[in-house]
This record gives C-alpha cells, sequence and structure tokens, in this order.
C-alpha cells in the first residue's frame, strides 16, 4: 500500500514537470513576441525594452524555463535582468525590486503584480464556491439518483430523471442569471449574493454563497443523480446481490452494504476529478454573480494576453487535477481490496 | 390430510412479461424430493431450470415475473408467503450456491465477512460467535488454515476454494434444502469432482435435500438420485437416475446422453451433438416443443409431433415421459449395443 503511494506520488511528480515544460514551450517558444503583450496598450520602444528586462525576454527560451523552475522552487527577483537590477540598487531604489517567494509563478506586467498574489486573492472565492457547490451535487444529487433507482420506473423515478433534462438543457448564465433577477431583485427572496471572505464571519460567506453555489451545483447535481441511478441499477443486478438476498438479508442491508457500496465506487473517481475541475474557476457563474475569483482571472488573463498569469493558471488548474488523481487512487485503493492487495 | 412430500412443487409457472410479449420461462412444472436425496435437473441455457429454482427462494419477487402453481416445502406453501417470512426462510432453512463463485461473492468484502453475514441474518450472536462458526464451517468445507483465510478476500481465493467458501456460507445454517445451480460449471475437472464429494458428504451429514442444476450429464449420473430433464420451460422426462439413463423415453434425453464424451469410447467416435437450437419461449411451438430437433418424429403416425403437445405420462412407475413416440425402446434399443448409455450407467451402477 505504502509503495502505492509512492509510485502515484512519484509519477505525479514527472507528470508536473511535463506539463509545466509544455505550456511554457506552447507560450514562449512560438512566433510573436510575449514583450509585447506584457507591455500593454502605449507601447514605445522603450517601455518595451524595459519590459524585455523586466521579464527576461531578452534571454534564450532556455534560459527563460531555468529561470521559470527555479522561481518554482527557491523563488525570485524581478527585474530579471541583473545588470538593470543592481542598477536599481546602486540608485537607491531598491524598493522597485520585485520579490516573488517560492513557488514564484511569475510577474505580471499588465497588472503590475505577482501571479502569485493575483491568483492568492481570487482563490478563495473560487474555492469557498467550488467546495459550497460540490457539497450541494454530491449530497442532492447522489441521494435523489439512489432514490430514483430504488423506484426504479415508478413515477418518482420519472420525475426525477425527467427533472435532470430540464436541468441540463438549462445554460448556466440562464439559472444565474434567473436567481439574480428574480430570486434576489424581483421577489427579494434572498439577499444580493456578494462574495464575502470566510474571515468577515461564516454567516456572510455562507449567504454570500448560496445562490452562486446552487447555480454551479445544478447542473452537477443531474449529472450525478443520473450516473448514481445508473450505477445503482448496475450494482443491484450483480450476481453477489442476488447472494445477498438467497442469504435471507433484510433488503435494506442488501441494498446499502452490498449495492451501495459498489455503486459508489465509481463515483470517487468521478466527483475527485470533476472537484479538481472546477477549482480552476467556474468561469459563468464567476461572471454572473461578479465573483472575483480563478475564472474571471483567467478570461482578462486571456483578453489581455496576460502569459504569465495564464500559465501560472493552467499550472495551478493541472497540479489540482493531479493532485485529486492521487487522492482517488489512494482512495479507491482504500476502496477496493483488489487494487489495495495487488502484489 | 395427505403427507406431502418434504418438497413439492406443483404446477409451476414462471412468465416474463416484455414488449415483445410473454416470455413462459417455465410451464406446469412439477416435481417433490425428500430430505437426503438429490434431484438433478438438466437441460440447455434457457431451458427454466435457474428460473423456476430461483422462484423456490422468492429471488424473482424483485423482478417483474409472474409466478404461479404451489411450491410446499415442508408442509409451508412458499408462494403465498410474506416477503418477511420467506426472507426468515432463505439462508435458513434454504440456501443457494451458484455457478460463478467469484461474481457471486462481493469484491469488497472477506469471505468470513460473508459467510458470517449469513449466520447472523438468522442468529442472535455476536460477532466473534459468528466468527468462530464461520472458521468452523470453512474448516468442514476444506479450506486448509481457515483461521487466516477467512480474512482474505474473494479474489485472494482459487476457484475451487471459493466454490467451498460459497458451499460454507449456504450450509451455515444447516438448510433442509440447498438449490445448487451448475456448482461445478466454473471448475477444472479435477475440481469438479471434489465438490460434488464435498456436497455429498455434507448432504449424508446434514441429510439435507439437495437440487441440483445441470448441463452435464456426467455430474448427474454421479451424485443424482433423480432426475428431471427440462426442455422449453417444461418437463419433458422425469425418473430415477438409472431409468433414465438406461431407458431413456424421450428423444432429447437421448440426445443429452449422446453429447457426453467417454473416455472408453474409441478416439474416432464422433461427439453427436443436438442439431439446431432451443425455441424461443417467447411463441412456444404449437406441438411437443422438441419436434425441429427431433430425428425420431418420423415414427409418429399424423404429423402429432408438430401439431399437438404431448402430455406428461408415465410409462412405469416413478418414470414420466412428455413424448408422442408409441415405443420408447427405439431410443436405446437392447441395452449391449448403445454403448454411451451403458457406459453412463455403469458409472450410476458403481456410486
Amino acid at each position: 500500500m505504502a509503495a502505492y503511494v509512492v509510485r502515484r506520488v512519484l509519477v505525479a511528480i514527472v507528470m508536473l514537470f511535463v506539463m509545466a515544460f509544455t505550456v511554457f514551450a506552447l507560450f514562449f517558444a512560438t512566433p510573436g513576441d510575449p514583450a509585447l503583450t506584457s507591455c500593454g496598450k502605449y507601447c514605445t520602444p522603450e517601455k518595451l525594452e524595459g519590459v524585455r528586462q523586466m521579464l527576461g525576454y531578452d534571454k534564450p527560451t532556455t534560459y527563460q524555463y531555468a529561470e521559470f523552475v527555479k522561481g518554482v522552487f527557491v523563488g525570485r527577483d524581478y527585474p530579471v535582468n541583473d545588470a538593470y537590477r543592481e542598477a536599481l540598487i546602486a540608485n537607491g531604489n531598491e524598493r522597485l525590486i520585485i520579490h516573488c517567494d517560492a513557488p514564484c509563478l511569475g510577474y505580471s506586467q499588465r497588472q503590475a503584480s505577482t501571479v502569485n498574489e493575483l491568483i492568492g486573492d481570487a482563490a478563495p472565492a473560487t474555492f469557498s464556491l467550488s467546495v459550497a457547490a460540490f457539497a450541494l451535487w454530491i449530497v442532492v444529487g447522489i441521494t435523489l439518483g439512489i432514490i430514483a433507482a430504488v423506484n426504479k420506473g415508478k413515477w418518482l423515478d420519472r420525475i426525477l430523471v425527467g427533472l435532470t433534462l430540464v436541468v441540463y438543457a438549462l445554460p448556466v448564465f440562464f439559472i444565474g442569471n434567473f436567481f439574480l433577477q428574480y430570486v434576489s431583485i424581483k421577489w427579494q427572496l434572498f439577499p444580493y449574493p456578494r462574495y464575502a471572505p470566510i474571515t468577515d464571519g461564516i454567516g456572510p460567506w455562507f449567504i454570500g454563497l448560496v445562490l452562486p453555489a446552487i447555480t454551479l451545483a445544478l447542473f452537477f447535481m443531474a449529472a450525478y443523480v443520473r450516473f448514481t441511478r445508473a450505477f445503482v441499477l448496475e450494482a443491484m443486478s450483480e450476481d453477489y446481490i442476488r447472494t445477498a438476498r438467497a442469504k435471507g438479508l433484510p433488503s435494506r442491508q442488501v441494498l446499502v452494504k452490498h449495492g451501495l457500496r459498489a455503486a459508489l465506487t465509481p463515483l470517487v473517481t468521478m466527483a475527485g476529478l470533476d472537484f479538481a475541475v472546477l477549482l480552476a474557476g467556474a468561469v459563468i457563474t464567476e461572471s454572473v454573480f461578479n465573483y472575483q475569483g480563478l475564472g474571471l482571472l483567467a478570461v482578462r488573463a486571456n483578453q489581455d494576453q496576460d502569459l504569465p498569469v495564464l500559465i501560472g493558471l493552467v499550472l495551478v488548474a493541472g497540479t489540482a487535477v493531479i493532485v485529486a488523481n492521487i487522492i482517488v487512487d489512494i482512495l479507491y485503493a482504500y476502496i477496493d481490496p483488489r487494487v489495495r492487495l495487488r502484489k | 390430510m395427505t403427507t406431502r412430500p418434504f418438497l413439492s412443487v406443483e404446477n409451476l409457472s414462471v412468465q416474463f412479461p416484455t414488449p415483445d410479449g410473454l416470455v413462459k420461462a417455465t410451464s406446469g412444472l412439477s416435481y417433490s424430493l425428500e430430505r437426503g436425496k438429490t434431484l438433478g435437473i438438466v437441460g440447455e441455457s434457457g431451458s427454466g431450470k435457474s428460473v423456476s429454482s430461483s422462484a423456490l427462494l422468492g429471488l424473482h419477487r424483485t423482478s417483474n415475473a409472474l409466478v404461479s402453481g404451489e411450491i410446499w416445502f415442508d408442509g409451508t406453501e412458499l408462494l403465498g408467503l410474506p416477503e418477511n417470512d420467506m426472507r426468515q426462510l432463505r439462508g435458513n432453512n434454504v440456501a443457494m450456491i451458484f455457478q460463478d463463485p467469484l461474481s457471486a461473492m462481493h469484491p469488497y468484502y472477506t469471505v468470513g465477512d460473508q459467510i458470517a453475514e449469513a449466520y447472523r441474518a438468522h442468529n442472535e450472536v455476536t460477532k466473534k460467535e459468528a466468527r468462530v462458526r464461520t472458521i468452523e464451517m470453512l474448516s468442514r468445507v476444506g479450506i486448509p488454515q481457515p483461521d487466516r483465510r477467512v480474512d482474505d478476500y474473494p479474489h485472494q481465493f482459487s476457484g475451487g476454494m471459493r466454490q467451498r467458501a460459497m458451499i460454507a456460507m449456504a450450509l451455515i445454517n444447516d438448510p433442509a434444502l440447498l438449490i445448487a445451480d451448475e456448482p461445478t460449471t466454473a471448475l477444472d475437472v479435477t475440481v469438479q469432482a471434489q465438490i460434488l464429494d464435498l456436497l455429498q458428504d455434507l448432504q449424508r451429514e446434514f441429510d439435507t435435500a439437495i437440487i441440483l442444476i445441470t448441463h452435464d450429464l456426467g455430474v448427474i449420473a454421479e451424485v443424482a438420485d433423480d432426475v428431471l430433464v427440462m426442455y422449453a420451460g417444461r418437463a419433458v422426462e422425469y425418473g430415477t437416475t438409472k431409468q433414465l439413463l438406461t431407458r431413456p423415453a424421450m428423444p432429447y434425453t437421448r440426445g443429452l446422453i449422446d453429447s457426453v464424451p467417454n473416455v472408453n469410447d474409441p478416439l474416432d467416435r464422433k461427439l453427436h451433438p443436438i442439431p439446431g437450437n432451443p425455441p424461443s419461449l417467447l411463441n412456444p411451438h404449437t406441438g411437443c416443443p422438441f419436434f425441429p430437433r427431433c430425428e425420431f418424429s418420423h415414427l409418429v403416425p399424423d404429423n402429432k409431433c408438430d401439431t399437438e403437445l404431448p402430455e406428461l405420462v408415465a410409462i412405469s412407475p416413478g418414470h414420466l415421459k412428455r413424448c408422442h413416440l408409441p415405443d420408447a425402446s427405439v431410443l436405446y434399443g437392447s441395452a449391449n449395443d448403445y454403448t454411451p448409455v451403458t457406459a453412463i450407467a455403469e458409472r450410476t451402477g458403481t456410486r
């Protein structure tokens, strides 16, 4: 078991390196001048040169990659150019040197801020939203899925399955705007959702989260009702369910101990990966509710061609997926003895 | 009141409504069984042998099956029994073992846990007592180091050991009736013999009645007292093992006997498979269900096989056949010139 975990972690680290390299290569080893996109609207030749020196874009790509990796592990300083930095110190402008601590993901000239700060500011909103939506869709989705499976073919099942179709068909921006325009503004059933950090208190944080979290969760909830229903029905048709019934176990025990245990295993994999993907930002939900999260940060970085921010976000998103993968694999081994006891 | 046999199945029919119509899995099936005896039910896949036995345990109840007839078990009629009473019988008085012990066991729980569960479902015992009993049962079915293997998962057992564990699970509550649905089909030949021996030993010890469902006449010849041959959901021949193997009275039974390979045969003897396929249970043939595949129907006058379903009639005490053939002796001839029958019969004689 320990060897299994170690192996998974090693593989994950290799994957992260490959991912970082690929992303870097795609953005910096392609035609086009990365300095130009960082220079901004009113770019002069002098300013462009300054950006180059500042971010080290005048150096070969391999050197830039090495510096980038170094930054991730030990941190780095901007401007990248050593002579430039020394000149700043000599002129008594030391405060203009920007320290970016490890794991340094880069510096955004456009936003005059390190990528770490930008992501650090946006992450809590996205994380809160993801956790709330995740909890909601897992609890409600799986419960309704089990109810549908147990009542297969009856009216309750038909209604639930029909509803999932309706929810599937409604776009997220529609649901979000409906909540905003009607539930919150017109009918005043709920205070206008505004993100409040958890440091402001659990109450305001929670109230600000409810409508966006429901908006985000509904789509996944519909999917999970369907998946759970299918997995439970599949598990309940297995031979070992017949065995459990032939033993004379009460039907509740057959369902819960034998059926659900098997049915929920594939859901662990799905849930882990879906959650990880959400951590990269729920673009539409964040846009509708004006949540300053990673999704909106990514949208802005895309519009501005802000490469350092984009690379940082890709790495964060990729790391989330890879870490979730490891957690899922370990959970899986814990759940399934055939994985755990493999030689 | 007449005394009924220990198990008496009377006119049992199992039907499944489907979008294409009613599938008649079993029609008008009757048989009986006493304690300590073994009834072999033989037939091809889809002949209704498993379905009819599942009905004994009420396992059809979660499906949409329509079941009619009567099943009398130890003086109780099972088909009308409330679900909770039926559940009390399941795994306690009537137990079942299945064909593929790997898929019949839950992959996520230990073998011991799954066996103990059967014990705890019917006995007010602590976990510890159930475990002691489980280890005792594992030891009785011949699992080496049962106190260690009890904590293994099914995938850590070999096929034969898994089937032994299934038998331990089925017998842990000393059931009076054991239904074994193709218990040796998924196993190696050498292991098959061990499992059959084990079943017979345990049967002698507990005086269990066993219904052995199989398509293998070799297995039947070895362990069954009576044989019921099923075809297309109906009993086509029913009698003692000796009667059926030496004096088959229905061409289908003879076909099954012919399909059994025998080590004493000359190497170049061809196997005789029964031509054709089992009929659809959706739109049964109006005549004899076996008619389209029967090599002997030309011996019956007036094309009766094609138009009229034969009744199940007695040809000698305890030997019933569903066949229009006026003289069944064409099926076995004189006992000496029909080797497959005598070969299997010899094996029966040596029991």
